[in-house]
């Protein structure tokens, strides 16, 4: 126990002499929890709105002004003619062209039925859907205060039948976003750094010879793993203790659930990503090689986490890779106890894949810390 | 000259010889892009919803019915009562209820007008109004089902045209961010890990004192960088093509043309990193904690830029990624040439230039 | 005879694949000796002492090192031996006093004990001035001296020396081996290599390696006599021109740069 205290003083005294090192550790990856926490939104708003009114009626017009005064849209141009608009959308400058023809007005009068050109930049798939959801909602109304203006007597007056919905949003009322991903993004830092630092640690001892130098002293592998990786360990609670400060301070994000849960199953999800760390350190030769290989696994682990896109929304094969994902059960954890409250028995199933991950990495790395070849 | 080749063959043996490195660096790129385009997506699938049904007639079950047939949800569970809600949600195992009021079918005929709550786990905000939205969209369908031999008059019908991608795949969308930050770290963080890599084992000095000049043993260093980022680049843009079906509307030699010059920006990124860095440990915590995340966030790549506050509109603009991504979807999905792209283009080489101004400066300073 | 030999080597033999670094060597060093381990670059002696020092495990043959089996007890070993490698190995980034503390804590000695040898090896050293300030900011000469004192923080039985003088001024070479001698006069065994000729003059025994094989090995006066040279550099020169010694294909030891 006390050999293990010498290597862990050890290891704090080199973390903090680093100068260097230290913001890159701690500020760095917090000011990225503000700034990256404010730019991750789905929310679809500030579309860039044109139009080509070759109707010139004050009808056209009213119906314009319904989507200049949505907050969905801003309009940015009126065209004279389809080829300046089409010109405008390749250049990126409007997303919706919305083409009143000619006549418009009076084809609605005559034939009680009219059309309207709606063109959608629809590169980013879902953003275009739910443009097309904005526009057609705008013109609906639009379309129905008009019949209330031009119903005559002799047009049949048949009430349709209406199914009325009511939608509450449970957990994050005004689908702030913020709410969301504040968790998410906390989640990424801490492992971010913590498998970074752990996983070129002991690879970096090696290149330099220290290791070798440990390797001729008596101390046992466990003494040595342990002391290693114990300030690491350290380090990701008091990053997700600085984390947590700033989602309830900044970003007055609500913690529903349990402090105490949160860091019980934090320290254990941490000792994956050390045994993770830890592993990749015994089997490569220099830090360009522990760290490629962090590198990939990270991103990896990062985009499949369900933190910016559904792990539901992936193909089947998809889901079953995302299952060796830890960061994904550590992204499901937070949100559902930070924002929903929920409880030990709740998180069960998250907690005992991760804690079965832990013993298994932790495992691969104590086995695979040679002291001798 | 010909000591500058010898000293390029030297920095390729170094990567070749390095076979676990190589194998990295050349399969990541494939296995990246092919993992990411498949799985990353928005689009909601089979999301498991629970339905309260206090009428149970056949207008209910008819509305369940077209609900469960559509590909976008699958009904999970039934429960009898609101107290069921919470436990459900909190199991994190359904993302919506659906609750039928009382004599919906009753209501429905008589009053013509009927209601259905929809309650969404919103601390996923983006999935909760995608399923409101698409539950609405099966509801109106419904409707004009119901409805269909009531005449309505006066009717404004939008005729929507998407385009660039018609059928709305979110792999348009993605394929040219994947492609962005594999590109991007790959030769950013490569780079700069390799030259410090030189500095830290003091092997950089012995290369100063040699008859080479600092520019050349710098661009000796990123010259198999590039070939292997070239070769990236080509094997992604190979498969978004083969696997994905991605378009290449504009011309082949202009989209080469620009990746040549985003590899050259990122290098230069990389040498700059290299610089401020004694260490790889240090080259590489700068290189993830100030490209990796806001690459993947600012870049456009895969939240709209247009939804962020103004000064995080004002930051993206700092982020070579955001410039890339706009050329490579003007080139391959809308199929525009330079007359467009002159502008992301200028910005892509000043942003070059200046990297390398900056290296070259603090590169003296240091020497003095 | 027998109990005084600390270190007992029988056909040890060490292959990386098909090349054979360390063939059949058989040799023994008794208690207090200065023993000189010599050989030109790549004939395998790190590769040889880090099996005796029990971070390399033998492909066969047999070695008892300060009274234990390299294949069973390489824990007893370590606790009775001390090393200094080639490379460097102490800490930079940490003092002095820092590198003293954390050596002395990972061999078990007690929180007494280490204050006492810190002081100790500080006045001894006379580095009252240097104590405190980080290792990496030495010159090389003293960073050697301060570990090849840590090195026998724990009292070893046997010391091993890794080519320790490599890259120091005369001068400082000079105080080095004062420094060996005081050790040996203690009881304690030291176990050097080296490619210094000088220093094997130096060594009260000493054997050379060549190509993986142990040439020659006695003491330097009679070695000298043997080879009919003046000094070892020529008793040296003369075994190792053999036409076999060219560098070892492979990378044998890994070791030399």
């Amino acid at each position: 126990m006390k050999i293990i205290g010498y290597i862990i003083q050890k290891e704090f005294k080199q973390i903090f002499r680093n100068k260097g090192m230290l913001p890159i550790i701690f500020a760095v990856p917090l000011i990225q929890l503000i700034i990256l926490s404010n730019a991750a939104t789905f929310e679809i708003k500030n579309i860039k709105f044109s139009y080509i009114d070759s109707d010139n009626t004050s009808f056209s017009r009213a119906l314009v002004d319904k989507f200049d005064a949505s907050k969905y849209f801003n309009l940015v141009a009126r065209f004279p003619s389809t080829k300046e608009a089409n010109s405008a959308m390749l250049n990126g400058d409007v997303d919706v062209i919305l083409e009143i023809p000619k006549y418009f007005e009076k084809t609605l009068l005559k034939h009680k039925k009219t059309d309207l050109g709606v063109t959608i930049d629809a590169i980013n798939g879902s953003a275009a859907g739910v443009e097309n959801v904005y526009i057609t909602e705008i013109v609906q109304n639009f379309n129905k205060n008009a019949r209330v203006e031009l119903m005559q007597p002799s047009d049949v007056i048949n009430m349709p039948k209406n199914i009325t919905t009511i939608t509450s949003f449970w957990y994050n009322e005004t689908l702030n976003y913020k709410t969301y991903m504040v968790p998410g993004i906390l989640v990424l830092l801490v492992t971010l750094i913590t498998l970074f630092l752990s996983g070129m640690n002991i690879v970096r001892e090696k290149e330099i010879g220290t290791l070798e130098q440990i390797n001729v002293t008596p101390i046992k592998k466990y003494q040595f793993i342990i002391g290693k990786l114990f300030p690491f360990w350290m380090i990701g609670l008091v990053l997700l203790t600085i984390g947590l400060i700033i989602a309830k301070l900044i970003f007055n994000i609500p913690i529903v659930g349990s402090l105490g849960l949160m860091y019980f199953y934090t320290s254990v999800y941490l000792l994956v990503i050390l045994g993770i760390g830890l592993f990749i350190s015994n089997f490569t030769d220099t830090q360009q090689q522990a760290m490629f290989i962090a590198w990939f696994f990270m991103v990896v682990f990062l985009l499949m986490s369900g933190l910016f896109t559904p792990v539901e929304s992936m193909p089947t094969w998809a889901q079953y890779i995302t299952e060796f994902n830890p960061i994904k059960y550590f992204v499901q954890v937070m949100r559902m106890v930070m924002l929903k409250g929920a409880s030990f028995s709740d998180i069960f199933p998250q907690f005992i894949k991760t804690l079965g991950y832990a013993v298994i990495m932790n495992g691969l790395a104590v086995w695979s810390y040679k002291k001798i070849n | 000259m010909k000591r500058f080749i010898g000293f390029i063959k030297k920095e390729f043996y170094h990567i070749i010889r390095d076979k676990r490195s190589l194998f990295i660096l050349l399969g990541m790129p494939i296995v990246q892009i092919i993992l990411f385009g498949f799985a990353i997506t928005n689009e909601i699938n089979n999301v498991d919803i629970a339905i309260l049904d206090h009428s149970k007639d056949v207008t209910t079950q008819e509305i369940i019915n077209k609900i469960a047939s559509s590909k976008y949800f699958s009904i999970k569970e039934y429960i009898a009562n609101e107290t069921e809600i919470e436990r459900s949600f909190k199991k994190g195992k359904i993302k919506a209820v659906l609750i039928f009021e009382k004599d919906f079918s009753k209501k429905l005929t008589k009053e013509n007008n009927a209601s259905i709550q929809i309650i969404t786990d919103a601390s996923d905000p983006n999935t909760a109004n995608t399923i409101s939205n698409y539950i609405n969209s099966i509801l109106r369908n419904y409707q004009q089902q119901i409805n269909k031999n009531i005449h309505l008059a006066y009717q404004i019908n939008p005729n929507t045209k998407m385009i660039f991608n018609p059928e709305l795949k979110s792999v348009f969308m993605f394929v040219p961010g994947v492609m962005t930050i594999i590109l991007m770290l790959v030769s950013a963080m490569m780079t700069s890990i390799s030259i410090s890599r030189e500095k830290e084992f003091g092997t950089m000095e012995v290369l100063l004192v040699s008859p080479l000049k600092p520019f050349q043993v710098i661009i000796g260093k990123v010259v198999p960088y590039i070939l292997l980022s070239i070769f990236n680049a080509t094997v992604i843009v190979l498969l978004s093509i083969l696997v994905f079906e991605m378009p290449i509307e504009g011309s082949l030699l202009f989209l080469v043309a620009e990746n040549i010059l985003f590899i050259i920006t990122s290098l230069s990124l990389g040498i700059l990193i290299s610089t401020v860095s004694e260490n790889q440990q240090k080259a590489m915590m700068i290189s993830l904690v100030t490209l990796m995340l806001p690459t993947i966030i600012l870049s456009g790549f895969i939240f709209p830029i247009s939804s962020m506050p103004w000064i995080l509109q004002a930051i993206t603009n700092i982020i070579p990624a955001k410039w890339f991504v706009i050329i490579l979807k003007g080139i391959m999905l809308k199929g525009v040439g330079i007359s467009y792209l002159w502008k992301e283009t200028l910005i892509l080489i000043g942003m070059t230039l200046f990297f390398i101004m900056l290296s070259i400066k603090k590169y003296k300073i240091r020497l003095e | 005879m027998e109990s005084q030999n600390v270190i007992q080597v029988q056909s040890l033999t060490k292959k990386f694949g098909d090349f054979t670094a360390v063939d059949a060597i058989s040799f023994e060093v008794k208690k207090g000796e200065i023993f000189g381990f010599l050989g030109a670059n790549g004939a395998g002696k790190t590769t040889a002492m880090k099996m005796l020092i029990g971070i390399s495990m033998p492909t066969s043959g047999e070695a008892i090192v300060a009274g234990f089996d390299v294949y069973k007890n390489r824990d007893n070993i370590k606790r009775n031996i001390g090393y200094m490698s080639q490379k460097f190995a102490l800490y930079d980034d940490l003092t002095v006093k820092e590198n003293i503390t954390f050596f002395g804590g990972i061999y078990g000695l007690k929180k007494n004990q280490i204050k006492e040898k810190t002081t100790q090896l500080i006045n001894d050293l006379a580095l009252q001035e240097v104590a405190n300030k980080l290792v990496g900011s030495l010159p090389l000469g003293w960073k050697q001296k301060i570990a090849f004192s840590v090195a026998l923080l724990h009292n070893p039985k046997i010391v091993f020396l890794d080519e320790p003088t490599g890259g120091v001024d005369p001068i400082t070479r000079r105080q080095f081996w004062e420094m060996i001698y005081q050790t040996a006069n203690t009881g304690t065994t030291i176990f050097v290599t080296t490619h210094y000729m000088d220093e094997a003059e130096y060594c009260n025994r000493v054997s050379i390696m060549v190509n993986g094989k142990i040439e020659a090995l006695d003491t330097p006066k009679k070695l000298k006599e043997k080879y009919n040279a003046t000094n070892m550099n020529d008793v040296f020169l003369k075994l190792a021109r053999s036409p076999s010694l060219t560098l070892p294909k492979g990378n044998g030891t890994h070791t030399e740069n």
